[in-house]
């Protein structure tokens, strides 16, 4: 017990002196192509690549950390890590629990994807995951909604005929359609407010620091560039 | 991990598979077996820990130790396991770092409360936010660990303060009647009798304790279910050198294989012990 303690406390000070700036950043690693686990076993995707380039153009020491969907907000606000960069869409609701810088992606519909091009969304059973903008937008247009922890488990539900049909981000969507007969719905729905960077409301220096590295790439370009790479969106 | 594994579209059959089952995230899965194995393998122990202490308190003749014991016993037991581990964990690491902060930053003097936010200062944090991922792994595991010891303490607690009882009180009056004190009596005679009554409800608790396993992913702990999940989702061609459809059910099935294999082993072992705490004893039908 002794030994713990005295541990604890040369890591305690060891660590005071490199204390830097390092953040450490909140993903989900199940969302590609904004972030996935690679054959590596790492974090990759669009927002990787973003998240290092705001990173490196802020002076900042990145961790990357994978944390579920459904607890990645209270995880954010108890300090488990200290921004969310996992493609969450701007909203109202979650701007009352926390603070989001600007958005990084321009505000793009949301697609369906279904085994049949003549599914009628009206009243059918709609499949979404748990606490996302798509998840409420099914609540509230009245058609049945099921609600899954994961993305993949979305799809599989269209797949194995549990839901009629998928709404999700039309980005993710595009890399499961064309597979097993899965086809995309021209139907579109106009919600969400562009995807930003989720931070604590009292980190306020966090967050002009990364506004201001977002900038810095919407002016010279690059984050259009990326944007393409990886074709998670429209371009601003 | 093989030479030949640098351009997978080449390859077929098992070669292919040599090199698939050898990725980086393969390999992830592999240890998150260790991680479950070593979990298990701490927390036993100090569940039984708790357990022992909790039924000890419980049959305590001093009336708020009693209490205390008996309100563990039935207050952990009644709560929900995942509330336990979503609302306890977060509590229990802001309470830690809530001491952390009162010891470390006496002059600090922005409310630790701010909102929704829990702010102490970078000193306090715990793990600090600047320690490498594997600190804030092993702090994970440990309040893990702990989150587990306590749920199942409650629960072992229980079954032991049963066996306590179930030992024939002709032999503690015997005991007394040699003029041996209470503390002797309880660890004379109680205690190695008690075992044999205990084994059969801490027996299943083990089994049920290796099935909860998955819980972990809560606490951010990246345990096999999380890791047959991604490995067996379906996955583009953009993203990876080996693209498959949805194989979820052969990574499930090779869960099952090995929970069903790591509870019978675990059977095998607890009929034995059973026996061997059976040799001996003057009493018939216990432990059965």
């Amino acid at each position: 017990m002794k030994k713990l303690i005295l541990s604890t406390a040369a890591l305690a000070l060891t660590a005071g002196v490199a204390m830097a700036d390092t953040v450490r950043m909140g993903t989900e690693g199940a969302y590609a192509p904004w972030n996935f686990i690679n054959d590596a076993g790492e974090v990759d995707g669009f927002e990787r690549e973003l998240g290092d380039e705001l990173c490196k153009r802020a002076e900042l020491t990145c961790e990357w950390v994978t944390n579920e969907w459904d607890s990645i907000i209270p995880n954010l606000v108890s300090g488990n890590y200290d921004t969310i960069i996992a493609g969450m869409s701007i909203t109202d609701e979650r701007d009352e629990v926390i603070d989001f810088t600007q958005p990084y992606t321009p505000p793009d519909p949301s697609a369906y994807a279904a085994m049949s091009m003549d599914v009628n969304v009206e009243g059918a059973v709609i499949a979404a995951q748990t606490s996302t903008i798509q998840a409420a937008f099914v609540a509230e247009m009245g058609a049945t909604l099921v609600e899954f922890a994961t993305p993949e488990e979305t799809v599989a539900a269209v797949r194995s005929g549990e839901a009629d049909a998928v709404l999700a981000d039309k980005s993710f969507l595009d890399t499961v359609v064309g597979t097993d007969g899965l086809v995309m719905l021209e139907r579109m729905e106009q919600i969400g407010g562009g995807v930003g960077m989720g931070v604590r409301e009292s980190d306020g220096d966090l967050k002009a620091t990364f506004d201001a590295a977002i900038q810095s790439m919407k002016d010279d370009g690059s984050l259009n560039e990326l944007i393409t790479k990886w074709e998670v969106a429209s371009t601003f | 991990m093989f030479e030949y594994c640098t351009d997978p579209e080449t390859l077929d059959g098992l070669r292919w598979l040599s090199c698939y089952l050898t990725t980086g995230k393969h390999i992830n899965f592999y240890w998150s077996f260790v991680t479950v194995l070593v979990l298990l393998f701490i927390t036993a122990p100090t569940a039984l820990a708790f357990g022992f202490l909790g039924a000890m308190s419980a049959r305590a003749q001093v009336a708020p130790v009693r209490w205390l014991g008996q309100a563990y016993i039935s207050v952990v037991r009644g709560v929900p396991d995942i509330a336990f581990f979503l609302f306890f964990v977060i509590a229990l690491d802001q309470g830690f770092e809530w001491m952390r902060h009162q010891a470390f930053c006496p002059d600090w003097t922005d409310p630790i409360r701010q909102g929704n936010d829990f702010l102490v200062c970078p000193d306090a944090k715990l793990p600090l936010s600047s320690s490498p991922q594997w600190v804030h792994e092993v702090y994970g595991f440990f309040l893990a660990v702990l989150t587990f010891a306590i749920v199942f303490g409650a629960f072992a607690a229980n079954v032991m303060f049963g066996a306590m009882r179930a030992v024939p009180r002709a032999q503690m009056e015997t005991a007394e009647a040699y003029g041996m004190t209470h503390r002797q009596t309880f660890w004379r005679v109680l205690v190695p009798q008690m075992w044999m009554y205990a084994l059969p409800g801490l027996g299943n608790l083990w089994m049920i304790l290796i099935k909860a396993t998955p819980l972990l992913f809560l606490l951010g702990v990246e345990d096999i279910v999380y890791w047959a999940r991604e490995l067996g989702g379906t996955i583009n061609p953009r993203f990876t050198d080996y693209p498959h459809g949805d194989w979820r059910l052969w990574y499930f099935l090779a869960l099952l294989v090995f929970y069903l294999a790591f509870t019978r082993v675990s059977e095998i072992l607890i009929e034995r012990l059973n026996k061997r705490l059976r040799h001996g004893q003057a009493i018939v039908g216990a432990g059965a």
